[in-house]
C-alpha cells in the first residue's frame, strides 16, 4: 500500500510540476469550452439575401420586407440583372438569390398562384437548405395569408412543440456533449504521455529497477488523470447550468458512475498508446490518432443514424458514443436510472478490454 | 584581431563571456588559441562551459564579452574553412552512412563532380566504406564518431572543432579517433579536441583546463603534472585490505587526493610536506612506497584544492550487511537473444558479500543486456540469475527490493523537487512512515541537500545530481548496489567522493556490480569480466588482466587501458584463426 500510495503522489505531482503536463490541465477544456460552444454552432444566421425583383409591386415588395424582417436574415442586396445576380453568388458575396419575375404581382392580384425563383449556393450545401427552409416558410405564410377565410381554414397546417429543448437552442446540444469530449482529450493526452515521458527521460528503467509491481506502476499512473477526468466532467456539469442555461434533469448520482466508468475506457486507451511510444512525440501523436474518430463516430457532430451501415457497427466500439448518450439523456430529460444502466454496460465491457491490452502491452514493452 | 594572439594560429579568442540568464555563467573571460597543426585539448568536466565555448568558436553563437578571430576573421566569415563536429544532433539517424556524406557534401557547397573523390578518400580514412547502406542510428557509438568526423572534413577545414568526440566510445575506437586525428595535424589543420575525461589531455599538444567557466590551466599538459612531479606515490603491500588503506590515508593530512589502482593506492601529498616512507604510513611491515608518475588529474585536483577525506559519511551510518557464505550476485549462464541475434551468451560469474565486481567492454559488446537482466529490465533467454539470493526468474520484485541503482545518466524525476524524490523512492522501497523520515534526514545531512530540498532536481548542479541518485539509490539500505557508468564525465573532486562512499559501504559488507568503459572506474573493481561480442572474454583481477595483457602485447606495464585493448586485440585475432580454420 505504501509503496502504491508513493506512485500516485509522485504521478500527481509529475502532473502538477511539469509546465507541459499543466498545459494539457488547462488548456483543452479552455479551448474546447470556446471552439465547441461558439464557433461549431449549426445554426444559419446573418444571412446576406440578393434580389432580383423584376416584379416591383405590393406583393414583391411585402414578401421581400416579411423576409428582411426575419431575425435570420441580415442584408437584401439589389440586383439590376442576372449577370449581377451570378457573379454576386460566385464570389459568395450573398449566401442565396430571390427571383421574383415580372409577372408576380400580377398573378397574385388575379388570384392565380405564383412562383418565385431561389438560387442556392451548392458550395454551401447545409446552409443552403436551412436558407431554403427559411424563405419558403416566409413564402408560403404570406401565400396563406393572401388565401380566402374558407381556403385558410381548409388549408390546415401545423403545430410544432420541441421536446426536450423547447427554443431549439444550439447549446443545449452542445454543452452536454462537451462533458464527453473535454474529459476523453483531457484523460487521452495525460495518461498517453505518462509511461512516454518516463522512456525518454531515462526515468523508466529506474522505475522498473524498483520492487514496484506492474500493477501498482499502472495503477499510480491512471489514478491522477482519472482524478483529473473527474474533476474536469464535474466543472462541466456546473458551468453548462449555471453559464449557458442548460438544465440538468436527471440524477448526479448516474452521472458520476456513468463518467467513472467513462473514463476508464478512455484511460486504457490512453495507456495503451504511452506503452506503444518510445518518446513524447510519439505518444502525442498516437492521441490524435485516437482522439479524431473517439469524437466523430461518438454521434456528436453527426447522426450515426446517417453514417453507412458497416460504420455504424464500429460505433459500437466507440464508449464516447454511450456515454454522450448518457450525458445528453441526464440533462435533458431526466433519463432514468435503467436506461443509463443499458448504456453503461457497454462501456463496462470496453473499459475491461481497453485496460486488459494497455497492461498487456505495458508487459509485452518493458524490455 | 585582439590580444596578444600568435601570428601563426588559426584560431583565438580571448576574454569571452556568455551567461545563461542572471547567475548563470557559462563562460568568464576565457582565452584560448588553436594553433596550426596541432591538438588543442579543451578539458573540463560535464558543465564547465566546453560546448559553450566552441559554439562561439564556431560562429554558432555570440559572446557577451571578447573578441573571436578565426585566421583572422570573424567566425561568420571564415565558415568555409571551419569545420565542427557537435556532440549529438549532428548526425540524421535516419539516414543512410552515404546520405549523410552527401548531405554535408552540398550544405558545404562541395560541387557534385568532386563528391565521389572525396567520399572515397573519406570512406578509406574513416573505415566505414563497407557501412556506406547502413543507417547512421545502427551504427556503434564509435563508428558513429568516425561518421560525424567526416562529415566535418567533407571541405578540409583549417580549423577543426570537436566537441567531445570520445563520449560513448570504447577505448578501441578512442585510439583509432586520435589516430585519424593525429593524420589531420600531419596536414597542417588545427584541432580542438573537447574531452570530459583528464587523462585525454595528455594526448593533446596544448591543453586547456576549464572548470565552472573559468580557464584554470592553458599551456602543455607536461606543465600541469610538473607540478605534481614527485609527490605522487604508489603504495603496495596490504594485500586484501586495500580499501581500508586508502580510507586511512585520505584521512591523513599530508595526503591531498588518493586512488586504487588494481592492488596498489596512488596517493598524492601536499606541497611541502614530505614524502611519506612506509613507516610513517604504518600500514603493516610489507608496505611498499614507489614514487608514481604524475598525470594530469593529479594536477587538477591540486588546483581545485584537494580531493575529499576519506571516512564516508554514508557508510559510518549504513547498516552491517550480514556475512553469508551465499553469493551476493550470481550469473549462471545467462543468455540474452534478440531474434536470430545474441546479444550475451552464456554469462557466469559470482559475486561473494562485499566486493565490487566489473562488467567491462566496448559498446554494444553485451555488457549493458548482462547488467539489464541482472538487475531485472530484461529477462533472459536462457540460464538464471540472482541477487542477494533471490531468484530473478522466480522472485523478480523481491530481488529488485535489496538492489539500489543508480544509472549513468541522471535519471530521478527532474520536474519533482529533491524532497519529492526522496519521498518517492523512500515510498517505493516501502520504506516505513518512521523510517522513511530518518533516512531521508540521514540522506539530507550526508550530502548536504539542506537548502536545496525546494529545488526542482533537474535544475541541480551536476555534482548534486550525483549526490542526489546516490542517496535516492542507498535510502533502503540495500544489500547490493548496481552502478551504470556512474562517474563518467563528472567532476574529479566529485567522482572520488562518490567512490570514498561506495569503498565505504563495501567495507560495511555491500555488493558492488558496475559497468563502464571508463578505465578509472574498473580500477576500483576486486574483480572485472571483459566481454567482447556478447562473449566473456577475460574474467579475473585488474591486476590480472594486465598481467595476461602484458604477456600478450609484450607491454611492460600496461594501464587498465592498454589491457582492455590487447585483450580484445587478441580474441580478434583468435576469431580470425577459427574462421580461416
Amino acid at each position: 500500500m505504501g509503496r502504491l500510495w508513493a506512485m500516485i503522489v509522485k504521478e500527481m505531482w509529475a502532473v502538477l510540476r511539469d509546465p507541459k503536463a499543466r498545459i494539457v490541465l488547462v488548456a483543452p477544456p479552455l479551448v474546447q469550452l470556446f471552439v465547441f460552444a461558439y464557433a461549431t454552432t449549426l445554426d444559419v444566421k446573418h444571412v446576406d439575401l440578393g434580389l432580383l425583383d423584376r416584379s416591383s409591386g405590393v406583393h414583391s415588395s411585402e414578401l421581400v420586407s416579411r423576409i428582411a424582417g426575419s431575425p435570420y436574415f441580415r442584408h437584401i442586396v439589389r440586383f439590376e440583372n442576372f449577370g449581377e445576380l451570378r457573379k454576386a453568388v460566385d464570389l459568395q458575396k450573398v449566401h442565396a438569390a430571390l427571383v421574383i419575375d415580372e409577372d408576380f404581382d400580377a398573378k397574385l392580384t388575379r388570384g392565380e398562384s405564383a412562383t418565385i425563383g431561389l438560387v442556392l449556393d451548392g458550395r454551401r450545401s447545409n446552409a443552403s437548405q436551412i436558407v431554403n427552409g427559411y424563405v419558403s416558410r416566409i413564402a408560403g405564410e404570406m401565400g396563406l395569408e393572401l388565401l380566402s377565410p374558407q381556403m385558410q381554414a381548409a388549408a390546415g397546417g401545423s403545430v410544432v412543440t420541441n421536446w426536450f429543448n423547447p427554443t431549439l437552442s444550439y447549446f443545449w446540444f452542445t454543452l452536454p456533449s462537451l462533458v464527453a469530449l473535454i474529459t476523453s482529450v483531457s484523460g487521452l493526452a495525460l495518461t498517453s504521455q505518462s509511461v512516454a515521458r518516463e522512456r525518454e527521460l531515462g526515468t523508466f528503467d529506474q522505475l522498473m529497477v524498483s520492487p514496484l509491481r506492474i500493477h501498482e506502476i499502472l495503477i499510480g499512473k491512471m489514478v491522477p488523470p482519472l482524478i483529473i477526468g473527474m474533476l474536469n466532467g464535474s466543472l462541466y456539469l456546473v458551468i453548462a447550468p449555471v453559464f449557458f442555461g442548460v438544465p440538468f434533469t436527471g440524477s448526479v448520482l448516474l452521472f458520476f458512475p456513468a463518467l467513472f466508468m467513462y473514463m476508464l475506457t478512455v484511460i486504457g486507451i490512453g495507456m495503451f498508446i504511452s506503452a506503444l511510444s518510445q518518446t513524447q512525440q510519439q505518444a502525442f501523436l498516437g492521441m490524435f490518432l485516437a482522439a479524431v474518430p473517439l469524437i466523430i463516430l461518438s454521434g456528436y457532430a453527426t447522426p450515426i443514424d446517417n453514417m453507412p451501415g458497416w460504420l455504424q457497427v464500429v460505433t459500437y466500439a466507440d464508449p464516447a458514443r454511450y456515454f454522450i448518450l448518457i450525458v445528453q439523456g441526464l440533462f435533458l430529460k431526466a433519463m432514468p436510472a435503467s436506461v443509463v444502466l443499458s448504456q453503461l454496460w457497454p462501456l463496462f465491457v470496453i473499459a475491461c478490454v481497453t485496460l486488459t491490452a494497455a497492461a498487456w502491452l505495458f508487459r509485452a514493452r518493458m524490455e | 584581431m585582439a590580444g596578444p594572439a600568435a601570428p601563426d594560429c588559426v584560431a583565438s579568442a580571448s576574454g569571452i563571456a556568455k551567461a545563461f540568464g542572471p547567475g548563470v555563467r557559462a563562460l568568464d573571460g576565457v582565452d584560448i588559441e588553436i594553433l596550426p597543426g596541432k591538438v588543442t585539448g579543451l578539458v573540463g568536466p560535464d558543465g564547465a562551459g566546453k560546448t559553450t565555448l566552441i559554439r562561439i568558436l564556431a560562429g554558432l553563437m555570440a559572446p557577451d564579452a571578447g573578441t573571436v578571430a578565426i585566421l583572422g576573421g570573424a567566425p561568420s566569415e571564415r565558415l568555409d574553412d571551419i569545420g565542427y563536429m557537435p556532440q549529438r544532433f549532428g548526425l540524421y539517424e535516419d539516414l543512410t552512412v552515404r546520405e549523410n556524406l552527401t548531405l554535408y557534401a552540398q550544405l558545404r557547397g562541395l560541387p557534385g563532380d568532386e563528391h565521389e573523390a572525396v567520399f572515397a578518400r573519406l570512406y578509406q580514412f574513416t573505415d566505414l566504406g563497407s557501412f556506406q547502406d547502413r543507417l547512421a542510428g545502427n551504427l556503434s557509438g564509435g563508428m558513429k564518431q568516425k561518421l560525424g568526423l567526416a562529415c566535418a572534413l567533407v571541405r578540409t577545414p583549417r580549423v577543426l572543432l570537436l566537441d567531445e568526440p570520445g563520449v560513448g566510445v570504447d577505448p578501441i575506437s578512442r585510439r583509432e579517433l586520435w589516430a585519424m586525428v593525429g593524420e589531420l595535424t600531419a596536414q597542417g589543420i588545427g584541432v580542438l579536441w573537447s574531452t570530459a575525461y583528464l587523462d585525454e589531455a595528455e594526448m593533446c599538444d596544448e591543453a586547456c583546463l576549464l572548470s565552472s567557466g573559468k580557464l584554470v590551466f592553458s599551456g602543455l599538459p607536461s606543465d600541469l603534472t610538473r607540478r605534481v612531479d614527485g609527490r605522487v606515490i604508489r603504495v603496495t603491500g596490504f594485500a586484501e585490505r586495500r580499501r581500508m588503506a586508502l580510507t586511512e590515508a585520505l584521512d591523513r593530512p599530508d595526503v591531498i587526493d588518493g586512488t586504487i589502482q588494481g592492488r596498489a593506492i596512488r596517493l598524492l601529498i601536499r606541497e611541502g610536506a614530505p614524502v611519506p616512507d612506509a613507516a610513517t604510513l604504518g600500514m603493516g611491515t610489507d608496505t611498499l612506497v614507489e614514487p608514481a608518475h604524475p598525470r594530469f588529474e593529479d594536477g587538477f585536483i591540486e588546483q581545485l584544492g584537494g580531493g575529499p577525506r576519506g571516512t564516508s559519511a554514508l557508510a559510518a551510518s549504513y547498516r552491517e550487511i550480514p556475512a553469508s557464505d551465499e553469493p551476493a550476485i550470481e550469473a549462471q549462464g545467462l543468455t540474452k537473444r534478440f531474434g536470430d541475434f545474441t546479444a550475451a551468451g552464456d554469462i557466469r560469474f559470482t559475486v561473494p558479500r562485499g566486493e565490487i565486481f566489473g562488467l567491462l567492454g566496448p559498446n554494444g559488446a553485451g555488457k549493458s543486456t548482462t547488467f539489464k537482466m541482472l538487475c531485472g529490465l530484461l529477462s533472459p533467454s536462457d540460464g538464471t540469475g540472482a541477487v542477494a539470493g533471490h531468484d530473478l526468474r522466480h522472485a523478480a520484485a523481491t530481488a529488485r527490493a535489496s538492489l539500489g541503482y543508480m544509472a549513468q545518466k541522471f535519471s530521478l524525476y527532474g520536474d519533482l523537487s529533491v524532497r519529492q524524490n526522496l519521498d518517492f523512492f523512500s515510498g517505493a522501497y516501502n520504506l516505513s512512515r518512521a523510517r522513511a523520515r530518518q533516512a531521508i534526514e540521514r540522506m539530507v545531512e550526508i550530502f548536504d541537500l539542506g537548502d536545496k530540498l525546494g529545488l526542482n532536481a533537474g535544475m541541480l548542479p551536476l555534482g548534486f545530481k550525483q549526490r542526489l541518485a546516490l542517496a535516492c539509490a542507498v535510502m533502503h539500505e540495500p544489500p547490493v548496489l548496481f552502478l551504470d557508468e556512474p562517474t563518467s564525465g563528472v567532476y574529479p573532486v566529485m567522482r572520488r567522493e562518490f567512490w570514498m562512499h561506495i569503498n565505504g559501504l563495501v567495507q560495511k559488507g555491500v555488493t558492488v556490480l558496475v559497468t563502464t568503459h571508463f578505465m578509472d572506474e574498473a580500477e576500483y573493481c576486486d574483480r572485472v569480466t571483459l566481454i567482447y561480442r556478447a562473449e566473456q572474454i577475460a574474467t579475473g583481477t585488474p591486476d590480472a588482466l594486465k598481467a595476461q595483457a602484458a604477456a600478450l602485447g609484450h607491454l611492460a606495464d600496461p594501464t587498465m587501458e592498454d589491457a582492455f585493448i590487447a585483450l580484445i586485440e587478441e580474441q580478434d585475432r583468435r576469431h580470425a584463426r577459427e574462421e580461416a580454420a
